[in-house]
């Protein structure tokens, strides 16, 4: 009998060694996507309980994790929530992270790589891991001029430093009170939640980033751009008709503003916002050059933004109409605002596109630098020269066009307005994206719900002016 | 062993080694573990020791100590390491169990209730020892076995008493205390076993109708294969439990594999458990459900919670585990009976783990050594029966945890809470000792057993 018991004692070993396989399996491919889960309450409930950095500005945390007894050791607070609510994002236990909480979560956490050797040494010395202050480039002053220029208006505003790239303010309105959602009363939490998500004005949409709009007029910078970059200049005559029929369809397109004769200058047409002469000049380049300025720009690439953002949208495959109406920024064409601010940071940078940043330095507890940013050009989408030309024309738009709403006394300051109407039924989007020589600033703002009359004077009524109180805020 | 030839009486005489000593050494050493858990356990959640330290250390170790001393008056020559093994296991089960009943509030006892169990598993385990002596007397009632242990298989199917948990019908509930007939009728069947095949394997072996090549057996004789997959069957479709029908189909398979020494056993049994087990997957509820749990858990996240749960776990515990009490077994259903394992993972690491499934092969292994050292034919296949069973079960419940197979209802030997499995596997620890006795017994080079007294004569002492 002993050869089948030697035969079955093979058997019986396969079986063992097929579980130490297995369970081997389970500790080297399974491991990192159970840990990754949102639904492992065991990471979850760890993470919530960490003791988290602070997010900073300037010395002050926006938000910090605060002891306390019972369940979760800490509690994440925001001192001034709804003010930061479009930076920080939230974080809950149940509802996951958003905002700089998300994307910095592993540093706030103290669970990123970088950060292997401190928890060794902490699990050594017994010390309680605490994750990484995250230092912000914000400034306090613009975010607030910001949140309170806005009001209860749905819109957003980003103000970039577009010599560094240094996001100075970030702001989505409505704004909420992410303390709503981080607290440790899960219940409580969860009515907040269910409030934040159903209510009408949406507050929980991070409109500055991670939303795409159309952007009206004051996409023809970089029509104009792609029309300088193509060896025209400001005062190259374009034809500016009342209508322009579109090609091979039975629609045409009109102007929302008068602009000012039959035939006008490409600086004119800026200044004026004419519709029907961009229209020309799209037709004129053609989708190959329109396509090619936009994507330079950024438009169909991935953001670069520390902070989660979208992609913004420029059409492939156009036909002649189409390439007319995205040269005006309608058809599909859509842009989050952070995209606009940079379009016109890189043409108030002499052509270079610097990479937009929020977070300057990470720091451990003990005050060592983990990482930190410093300024970097991401790309150069026009030539130095034509960002002079561009410039100048945004200059005389704020100065006497569209833009006069912008005006500050003794600055100078270049701009463009944007009134972008997507259905009959619904108001159209106010833009207004501009820069300024001092503070070498540029800010974009954008009213979702412009209770407006459908041209871009008015759309430069409503935007401008909360340009103009960002812009002194940060004087 | 369809021929058996007797090697010719020589003078030498085999002696092994009896290895007491050894096994006391090794024993203390298997309870610390658990010892140690359940210390651990204490400093991480309280950060102090235990309040009764010294008494429950008394206990523990006087277990240990009591068993090892019926080991060594009553069977000298007994395999040294099967007794540590079995008490690692065992002690790192109460561990575990303790270190659960800290979870909830107010704070449990059912640790204290598996030390009572694991009490009286050892007093039957020194009930079979005094009691036996000679495992050969169980080869007298094979037919009486049989009917009593498929009875006890099959009782919890009976209305009134028979009582579902889980899904599974395996229990049976009398006079307010539930228990697990199967986890008896696991004992008695392989004895049934063991006797029977013993007996008949010449007539099984013998040789019918080629099919494929394979011999296979006459068919009066697949009478008993027959009654034996409809129970199994019956369990799966019935008591709604894979787990129990495949140990049992399994059990029975390999022994009459190892009686007859004809691979066509095996080949058939397999063929046909294989065909039954399609059969409830079509027509069951059940299996189908636990199949899709295993292939796909994360489809139905909460009817699969228990399993998802346990694989959070085992990444939340990873290499080297979270440590006792500083885990979160308590998340899993089940964590004290069915997920014991998962438990042990999270907080003793994958690494514990594998050292725990390192510890029930070596367990296995001694069993199958008794096995092949045994000088009669029913010892070998009753010891090689007992040591598969616990093999089948060990793979069912630690590959379901781990989602190598579907989950089963099985019990972890020596680990999950729960008195019946915990008994039942202490008395058949305790037949494997007698057996192994036996087996180790100096005796003369023959395949005749005999008694010591009768090796007077000899010559020459081989030691091994």
């Amino acid at each position: 009998m002993n050869g089948p018991i030697r035969k079955v004692t093979i058997f019986v070993s396969l079986l063992l060694a097929a579980l130490l396989v297995n369970t081997t399996w389970i500790s080297v491919v399974r491991t990192d996507s159970l840990n990754n889960d949102t639904r492992n309450r065991r990471v979850r409930d760890a993470e919530f309980s960490r003791n988290r950095g602070a997010i900073l500005v300037g010395n002050e945390p926006i938000a910090e994790s605060v002891p306390r007894s019972g369940r979760f050791p800490f509690v994440r607070t925001y001192p001034d929530g709804e003010l930061w609510s479009s930076v920080t994002g939230w974080y809950s236990y149940d509802y996951g992270r958003s905002g700089l909480e998300q994307s910095f979560n592993q540093q706030l956490a103290g669970t990123s790589s970088e950060q292997s050797f401190a928890r060794v040494i902490d699990l050594l010395t017994g010390r309680q891991s605490s994750g990484a202050n995250v230092q912000t480039t914000l400034n306090p002053a613009a975010q607030k001029a910001a949140v309170d220029a806005l009001g209860d208006k749905r819109g957003a505003v980003v103000a970039m430093n577009y010599e560094t790239g240094e996001i100075l303010s970030l702001v989505s309105t409505p704004t909420y009170d992410p303390n709503l959602l981080a607290t440790v009363d899960l219940g409580e939490a969860q009515r907040a939640w269910s409030e934040l998500l159903n209510a009408d004005d949406e507050p929980l949409k991070g409109r500055a980033t991670r939303e795409v709009y159309p952007p009206g007029s004051t996409f023809k910078l970089i029509t104009a751009a792609a029309a300088l970059e193509d060896g025209m200049v400001p005062d190259t005559m374009v034809d500016a008709p009342d209508s322009l029929p579109l090609p091979n369809s039975s629609r045409s397109m009109g102007n929302s503003t008068n602009c000012g004769g039959d035939r006008v200058t490409i600086q004119q047409a800026m200044q004026t916002s004419c519709n029907t002469a961009f229209g020309n000049l799209g037709l004129e380049l053609g989708a190959d050059k329109m396509t090619q300025m936009a994507e330079a720009f950024g438009f169909n690439q991935d953001p670069t933004v520390d902070i989660a953002a979208a992609k913004s949208r420029f059409p492939g495959e156009l036909d002649e109409a189409q390439t007319a109406l995205t040269a005006i920024g309608q058809y599909d064409v859509a842009a989050s605002p952070l995209q606009m601010v940079q379009v016109v940071a890189a043409i108030a940078n002499d052509g270079r596109m610097m990479k937009p940043y929020l977070v300057s330095t990470v720091t451990n507890r003990d005050l060592t630098v983990l990482s930190s940013t410093s300024p970097q050009e991401q790309s150069r989408p026009v030539s130095e020269s034509t960002a002079e030309l561009l410039r100048q024309m945004m200059v005389a738009t704020v100065e006497d066009g569209t833009g006069t709403p912008a005006q500050i006394s003794g600055v100078t300051i270049g701009g463009k307005t944007g009134t972008a109407q997507t259905a009959p039924d619904r108001p159209p989007y106010a833009w207004f994206v501009g820069y300024a020589e001092d503070p070498k600033v540029a800010i974009v703002a954008f009213v979702e719900d412009a209770d407006v009359a459908r041209d871009d004077i008015s759309g430069g009524k409503l935007a401008a002016p909360i340009f103009r109180k960002v812009l002194e805020a940060l004087r | 062993m369809s021929e058996q030839v007797q090697p010719a009486v020589s003078d030498e005489v085999i002696v092994y080694r009896k290895r007491r000593g050894v096994e006391l050494l090794l024993l203390l050493l298997a309870q610390s573990f658990g010892f140690a858990g359940w210390i651990i356990t204490d400093l991480n959640l309280y950060g102090e020791l235990p309040s009764n330290l010294i008494v429950v250390a008394c206990i523990w170790y006087g277990m240990g100590v009591a068993a090892h001393l019926v080991v060594r008056f009553l069977l000298p020559y007994a395999d040294p390491i099967i007794l540590p093994c079995v008490f690692l296991l065992n002690g790192l089960g109460l561990a575990m169990i303790y270190r659960i009943d800290q979870i909830p509030e107010p704070i449990k006892d059912d640790s204290m209730t598996q030390l009572i169990w694991t009490g009286l598993g050892l007093i039957l385990f020194a009930a079979v020892i005094i009691v036996l002596r000679d495992h050969r007397r169980l080869q007298r009632y094979p037919y009486l076995m049989f009917i009593g242990g498929l009875f006890l298989l099959l009782l919890p199917l009976m209305p009134g008493i028979g009582h579902a948990s889980g899904g599974a019908q395996i229990w049976i509930r009398v006079a307010g205390f539930s228990f697990q007939p199967a986890e008896i009728a696991k004992i008695m069947l392989a004895i049934a076993f063991a006797a029977y095949f013993y007996e008949k394997r010449e007539v099984l072996a013998l040789a019918g109708r080629r099919f494929l090549g394979i011999e296979l057996p006459r068919a009066r004789d697949l009478g008993p294969i027959m009654i034996m997959w409809g129970a199994s069957l019956a369990v799966m479709v019935f008591q709604n439990d894979l787990g129990t029908s495949l140990l049992f189909f399994g059990l029975f398979t390999v022994m009459i594999y190892i009686a007859t020494e004809r691979p066509a056993w095996p080949i058939l049994a397999g063929t046909l458990f294989i065909g039954a087990a399609l059969a409830a997957y079509k027509f069951t509820n059940h299996v189908p459900r636990r199949v899709n749990a295993w292939l796909d858990p994360f489809s139905d996240y909460d009817k699969n919670l228990q399993i998802i749960s346990a694989q959070f776990g085992f990444a939340w515990g990873g290499l080297f585990g979270r440590g006792w009490g500083l885990g979160r077994p308590g998340l899993t259903p089940l964590a004290k009976s069915d997920m014991i394992a998962a438990a042990l993972g999270e907080e003793i690491g994958v690494l514990g783990l594998m050292a725990i499934i390192m510890v029930y092969g070596l367990l296995i292994a001694r069993g199958f050594k008794t096995a092949l050292t045994a000088p009669d034919g029913f010892g070998k296949l009753l010891a090689a029966g007992l040591s598969f069973v616990f093999a089948l079960q060990v793979f069912a419940i630690i590959g379901g945890v781990t989602r190598l197979l579907p989950l089963t209802g099985l019990t972890t030997p020596f680990m999950s809470q729960g008195g019946s499995s915990l008994i039942a596997n202490w008395i058949i620890i305790g037949i494997l000792m007698v057996i192994s006795h036996r087996a180790r017994m100096p005796q003369a080079a023959t395949a005749a057993p005999q008694e010591v007294g009768d090796l007077e004569a000899h010559t020459a002492v081989i030691s091994r």
